[in-house]
């Protein structure tokens, strides 16, 4: 198929960017929107033009890395996958595919379509982790008896890859679907519940510090995802966050 | 720890209490104007008890008066921050693919609701003000120096609903609060973190939403027909 790209083109972080149209041809069905990018790269280098910058890794929907806005989308118009699991076919012939990056203030654009999502990071370090004696003496997991129930709904909150769609998609630039995750994961199992009170205000208090918007459950973070983190969780966030202010 | 006061989540939770005490006290005074059209008697009496009980008129009207303040303040402060999150915006963007128009677009039924209050606190509420508090007169007569003249709160309700335009009015806000209601029900048990029975939640908050302004829309069109 034909189609006609309009990419988010900037510099570096401190240019002004702008939206740059590109003709792409011949692009398969069957081709993941990053191949197509990678393309579209090519073609680029061979007529000694800047290729575009954008994210990936694991290119197997597991790692959080890629990221982008498609067609007025976080990660595309599909459900439940990432931009590297996103198909051509998901497009049709002529059409023009808009293809921003995440924008929120928390996200600032490094280059083209990368954005800088360390905001993340630090919100994990200031609370998402449980403080286990690693020392060789690690007690067997089936030791400590933990409800299925509760444990299926921590490893679904587990599966929160971290890659900002809901900050991306939120018409507030909020991150509560992704806090949320990491909270609940780790409220939901005996060997979080130690640190639960610390953990939830920090994190929520580095969530603020770093500037992203209030949550309006809005629910827009929840079809976006590509993991399908349920807005349960971020009931369950508001809830520690009440017990650990009482 | 948290270092400020109130996180945004806390501010949120605040926006859900304030938001829970405004509907109940819809419900409130639209079970007082139902007396209007099932007994205007009752309605009077039970509009003068309000219009002079000192519980009323100086614990709970204080009360509603600072939720209300609290609530739309409150809210314009969250939205200028939210907006602040994002300075860039999308060239192009569908949200409509993701979420309803209602839940993104409070900010805006909700300054409807607000300017309807400020026609109907100059309508009512300023009126009462004047004549209990400015004019000393807690009668709540048509005639104050007439104890036979009998109380003037229906009158004047059915007074005010004359005016088609008025009417109109009334029923646009209602329309628009009826929207505000239909996000900000289920909204406000979410962040209190109630999400058991969201299911239930959602649908009795629609029932809600749209009965409570449509018998209020029913109260302003009967007084209009009826006058």
């Amino acid at each position: 198929m034909n189609l006609t790209l309009k990419i988010w083109r900037q510099e570096d972080a401190k240019s002004p960017g702008k939206m740059v149209t590109y003709p792409i041809s011949n692009i398969e069905g069957h081709m993941s929107f990053l191949e197509m990018m990678d393309i579209l790269n090519d073609e680029l280098i061979e007529k000694g033009e800047e290729p575009v910058a954008f994210d990936h890794d694991c290119r197997e929907g597991i790692c959080g890395m890629c990221s982008m806005y498609i067609n007025g989308e976080a990660h595309g118009p599909d459900r439940r996958v990432t931009t590297c699991q996103l198909h051509m076919r998901m497009f049709k012939d002529g059409e023009t595919i808009h293809i921003e990056p995440f924008r929120a203030n928390s996200f600032p654009v490094l280059k083209d379509l990368m954005v800088d999502r360390g905001a993340f990071d630090r919100i994990q370090q200031a609370g998402g982790y449980i403080s286990v004696n690693t020392s060789g003496n690690t007690q067997d997991a089936n030791s400590l008896p933990i409800p299925k129930a509760d444990a299926d709904l921590a490893m679904d909150a587990a599966t929160c890859i971290g890659c900002g769609a809901c900050v991306a998609t939120c018409k507030n630039s909020s991150a509560m679907l992704f806090v949320s995750a990491k909270v609940s994961q780790y409220a939901l199992l005996p060997q979080g519940r130690v640190e639960a009170k610390d953990r939830v205000l920090n994190m929520v208090n580095q969530m603020d510090i770093e500037g992203f918007g209030n949550c309006t459950n809005t629910g827009a973070c929840e079809v976006e995802c590509p993991k399908g983190i349920s807005l349960d969780n971020i009931a369950r966030m508001n809830r520690e966050l009440i017990k650990a202010k009482a | 720890m948290s270092k400020s006061k109130f996180t945004t989540i806390g501010r949120k939770i605040l926006m859900a209490l304030s938001g829970f005490f405004l509907m109940f006290f819809l419900l409130q005074h639209l079970t007082i104007n139902m007396l209007s059209v099932v007994s205007p008697d009752m309605f009077n009496d039970v509009s003068q008890f309000m219009g002079t009980n000192p519980v009323v008129q100086f614990a709970l009207q204080p009360v509603l008066i600072f939720a209300v303040f609290f609530h739309f303040i409150m809210g314009i402060v969250l939205e200028l921050q939210n907006r602040r999150a994002r300075s860039i915006k999308y060239a192009y963007s569908k949200p409509g693919t993701n979420s309803s128009w209602i839940s993104r677009n409070m900010i805006i039924t909700g300054l409807v609701v607000l300017a309807f209050l400020g026609l109907h606190f100059y309508d009512f509420w300023v009126h009462e003000m004047t004549v209990k508090y400015g004019g000393g007169d807690m009668s709540g007569l048509i005639n104050p120096n007439d104890l036979d003249s009998g109380y003037r709160y229906h009158e004047e309700l059915v007074a005010k609903f004359v005016d088609p335009v008025r009417v109109i009015i009334y029923v646009i806000s209602f329309v628009l609060l009826s929207l505000h209601l239909m996000h900000g029900f289920q909204s406000s048990f979410q962040s209190m973190g109630v999400s058991k029975g969201k299911n239930f939640i959602k649908k009795f908050g629609n029932v809600f939403a749209i009965a409570v302004p449509a018998l209020f829309v029913f109260i302003a069109i009967y007084h209009h027909l009826q006058h």
